[in-house]
Formats: C-alpha cells, structure tokens, sequence
C-alpha cells in the first residue's frame, strides 16, 4: 500500500525554484532512497511534505490524508516524523527530554514508556547520559538521539536527510546499521536523503535522483548505484 | 546589621517587582521572538480591573472589595484573559513578520490598551488602598521591614518556584522549552504551535496581574502610567539577562533592583535624584561587557 504519495509539487523561495514538479511516492514498508547534488531541493522536498514549506501547485498524500497545506503538527500526527538536515536536537534539553517531547502527540503514554526504554536498549550510550543536557553529544550520538527521538513519536514514516552529514565514515556505518535493524525489527517506512549515494547499496529498495529542483532518475538503488546511468545523470546529460 | 537587613530587603522586594515584570516579556520572547511592549499596559489593565465595573474619574473600588480568594484568581484570569485576547487579535497575525513589525504592533496595542483606560477612567491617578494590613511594619532577624515586602518577596519566589516546577516537570512545560529553543522542530514532533504560544500568553498575563496587584498595594494609586515605568526596567532586565533567557530575565531583574537601592544608600546625598542615570550607565556598561546578555539563550532559530 503505498504511504506516501507527493504528485507534482513546486515550490519557490522568492524567486528562485527549488522544486519543479517533483513526484516521488513511498510504499509501507520499503526504503527510499532520495539522492541528488547539492542544492538540487532534496532538503525542500522534506520540509514541504512536513508541512514546513508551503507548495505552489501539486498534491501530497500522506496515510490516505491531503497533507498540502496543513501544519506540521498535524501532518507530524499523521505519522510522518522528520529528522531534518543537521539534526536540531534541543540542546538545552536533556536527552530523557529531547526523547520526549514527541510523546504529547500519542494516545498510549504507557506504551510509550515501553517504547522509551526500547530506545535505550538500542542506543545504550543515550541511556547513560539520559538526565544530562543533549548538547554535550558528539555528533554521531546526536544522530542517534534525533532518530530516537523520531521513533518516539510512533511513527508510520521516518524521513531523514543528510544522516551522515558531519560523521566520520564508522560512525556514519554505525548509524546505517541501527537504521536497517530497526526497519527490519519494527517494519518501519523510511525516506532517507543523501547527497552521496553510496550508501543507497546497504538500504536496497528503491532510489530517486533529484537535480534542480526536479526528479530525474528513477530505479532501483543497487542497480543504479552500480551502472552508469546515475552518474550520468547526477552530473548532468552532458550538459555543459 | 538590621539597617543591611533593610536593605536587603529592599532590594529584594524592588527586584522581585522587576523580575516579575522581565519573566512576563522573556516567557512570549521565548517562543515567539516578539518583545511585547504591551506588556506594561497589561499590568495597568489589570489594576484598573479593580474598579470595575465603576468608570468614575474618582476611585470607586468595586471589584477590589471581593474578598481575596476571589479577587486573587479574578485579576489573575483578566490579566490572562487579555494577554491571550492579545495573541489572538493581534499578534497571531504577525508570527511570520520580521522582529520588527511585531515590536510595533506590541506597541500600537499598548496604546491601545492605555487610550482605552484613559478614555473611561481619565488620567488622573486615583488613590485606593487595597490590603491595607500589608502596609504595616513587622519585626523581622531584629530590623523592623513593611509586612508587604516581605510577602513580595514569598509571592515571587512561590511563583518562580511554581514556574520551574511547570516547565521542568510537566509535559506543556517540555513542549514550551523545546519550542523556545527551536520552534519548527518542535512542532514537527507534533507540539501545536497556538496552544504552546496561547499559554505562554496566559501566563505572562497572570504575571502581569501579578505585577499590578503588588504594585497598587505598594503605591497606593491607580495611575495609567504604572504598568510603563516597570516595563521600561523589566525591559532592560530581558537584554540584560539575555533575550530568550528565564534564568538571565530573572537574574537581572534581582540585579538592577540591587544597583538602584544600593545606588540609592552608597552614592552622595547630592547625586542621589540622579540614581538612575548611574543605574542605566551601569546598564550599559554591562552591555558593552557582554552584548548579548548575561546568559545566552540557546539557539533562536525561527519560529513559524
Ligand atoms: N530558506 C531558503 N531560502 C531561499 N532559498 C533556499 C532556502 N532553502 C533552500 N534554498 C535554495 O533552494 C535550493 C534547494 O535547496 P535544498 O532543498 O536545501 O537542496 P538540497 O537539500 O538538495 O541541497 C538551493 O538552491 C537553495 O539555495
Ligand atoms: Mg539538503
């Protein structure tokens, strides 16, 4: 079933366009794999299906929903978690706190707590740190604590971008690994955004590749990553 | 030794006045990054409530003679219930204006708020005495102290040990300090971004009511002005403290109510009516010292 449906979205900041017509779509339960250069609205297309950026035209279903044009809370409690570009953990906050903050949206609290100690069972360094302020993680934890804190809104889709941004390549591994344990263990959705697609080989699934603002490659990821279709593609039709 | 208990006590209880005053406009800078300069004729507003619902230019205390378990909660709910009109009317309207324009509009509605006093109530300051047992002195460690600063002074710290409570413990607490700190990711967690504002709106109102309660009691007189002079100071203590920043509002509301009474004991009989001028000079001093307050606040990345 698919989960997911963005169908020709725009959107413009001022007047430059970041996104022309783009379409992408999600099934419940596979990886996408979003890749594309700097600058080619990868971010954008993110933050408009979380209801962060508004669209100019087109249309954004999410779990059966119109989303286009709803806020991000609410499209939040569709189910739709976002770990955005560089990550935002509160840092003021302690890590207890930054794992908590998505709960207020759920109805089973007590699940929560149960999901909350699952979390802590999956990233043992967050739960020896629990009660300290989450700024004095390093960046590698950090990322993990941001996907913790995106389970903890029980999610039926985890968008992430730029996961390995700022890590160094262990740690970037390290990351990958627990993103693919938990899809695996707990069924999860996820739409990963990466300028590189390196690392589209490990997830598998499916792979779209975005330049300026438009999707221009679609396919499947291991098969693109090993042709030569993509980098073609990724660095332009012999345009000059 | 009492007459350092004196000023202690002094300083306390004038500080108490300004933090109040600072944590009313730091709580909706917090998660709005708006400076509400209404803030001031919200504390008048509510001064003027106990008058209602007379409107005569002489003093005709009405409301003020309800007992105080309902004369409490009511001022509280009107200074609430104006700051929250406030956000809905007017600033909800501006969320995705720049600093600004909102700064403006805070301050076209406090005239609005004050024309509006003055137009039913007229400018001339009107004297009622509201809890007078409260002006009497009492033996306090061997000094003899006014009752009433004594109970600024436990009214403040109930309150700011209430607010603590709140934000560290409770779950709208979290969702306010995470929105203060990064109000987009906030809400894509699913924390709604109009309850989170509305409440904070309501209880810079409370505070306000807060404010103006201690302030008629102290002085005596409702006045259009009052709530403008500790606004100014409870202005200065947010940048002092650190713009977004609880803690720092505080601190520097104690901190400048300290300067102004020592200022006002240590300097020269003849400098003495120009204690001000030494207390916004060492404002800025400070500020030279430290541009961005005592305490920076964490992140201020944009609402929306
Ligand atoms: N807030 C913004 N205001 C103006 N331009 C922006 C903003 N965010 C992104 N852009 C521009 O939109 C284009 C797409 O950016 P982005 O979606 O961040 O790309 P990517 O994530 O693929 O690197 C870029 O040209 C970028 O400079
Ligand atoms: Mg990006």
């Amino acid at each position: 079933m698919t989960l997911l449906t963005v169908d020709g979205i725009s959107v413009r900041y001022g007047q430059l366009t970041a996104l022309r017509r783009a379409s992408i779509s999600v099934k419940e339960g596979e990886s996408l794999f979003v890749t594309g250069p700097n600058g080619a609205g990868k971010s954008t297309l993110l933050k408009a299906i979380a209801g962060v950026v508004p669209i100019r035209e087109g249309a954004i279903t999410f779990a059966g929903t119109a989303v286009a044009g709803k806020a991000p809370e609410d499209i939040a409690r569709l189910g739709f978690s976002m770990v955005p570009e560089g990550r935002d953990v509160f840092s003021g906050l302690t890590i207890d706190e930054n794992l908590r903050v998505g709960v207020g949206m759920r109805a089973d609290k007590d699940a929560a707590i149960r999901d909350l100690e699952t979390v802590y069972s999956v990233f043992p360094m967050l739960a020896e740190r629990r009660h300290r302020p989450a700024g004095v993680l390093s960046g590698g934890q950090q990322q993990m604590l941001v996907i913790g804190r995106a389970l903890m809104a029980k999610p039926k889709l985890i968008a992430i971008d730029e996961p390995s941004l700022g890590l160094a390549p262990k740690v970037i591994d390290d990351v990958y690994a627990t993103l693919l344990k938990l899809r695996d263990a707990q069924g999860l959705t996820l739409l990963i955004v990466e300028q590189s697609s390196a690392r589209a080989m490990l997830t598998g699934g499916r792979m779209v590749l975005m330049r300026s603002g438009e999707v221009v490659l679609e396919g499947d990821a291991r098969e693109l990553v090993r042709g030569d279709a993509l980098k073609k593609a990724y660095f332009g039709y012999g345009d000059h | 030794m009492t007459e350092i208990i004196q000023i202690i006590i002094d300083a306390l209880s004038l500080g108490s006045l300004y933090a109040l005053g600072a944590l009313g406009i730091a709580l909706i800078f917090g998660v709005m990054r708006l400076v509400n300069f209404a803030h001031g004729d919200t504390i008048a507003f509510c001064v003027f409530a106990l008058l209602w619902p007379s409107i005569d230019a002489a003093a005709v205390v009405f409301a003020g003679h309800l007992p105080t378990v309902l004369l409490i909660p009511l001022i509280l709910l009107i200074g609430a219930g104006l700051s929250v009109l406030s956000e809905i009317i007017v600033f909800r309207r501006f969320r995705k204006a720049n600093p600004a324009t909102m700064m403006i509009a805070s301050f076209a509605l406090g005239f609005v708020i004050r024309y509006f006093l003055l137009m039913l109530y007229s400018s001339r300051p009107k004297s009622i005495n509201l809890w007078e047992s409260l002006g009497e002195s009492i033996g306090f460690l061997g000094a003899r102290v006014p009752l009433l600063q004594i109970v600024t002074v436990a009214i403040t710290l109930g309150i700011l040990g209430l607010l603590t409570l709140f934000l560290k413990r409770s779950r709208y607490g979290l969702e306010m300090r995470a929105a203060a700190e990064n109000f987009t990711m906030a809400r894509m967690l699913g924390v709604r971004a109009n309850r989170v504002i509305m409440l904070a709106f309501a209880l810079s109102g409370m505070l306000a009511a807060t404010t103006g309660l201690i302030l008629v009691t102290q002085t005596g007189t409702v006045d259009i002005q009052m709530g403008a002079s500790v606004m100014l100071i409870a202005f200065i203590a947010t940048v002092i403290g650190g713009l977004g920043s609880l803690t720092g509002a505080v601190t520097a509301g104690y901190l400048i109510g300290a300067a102004s009474v020592l200022m006002q004991v240590v300097l020269p009989l003849d400098a003495r009516p120009f204690r001000d001028a030494f207390v916004y000079g060492a404002v800025i001093v400070t500020l030279i010292w430290r541009p961005n307050g005592l305490f920076v606040a964490r992140s201020a990345k944009q609402r929306v």
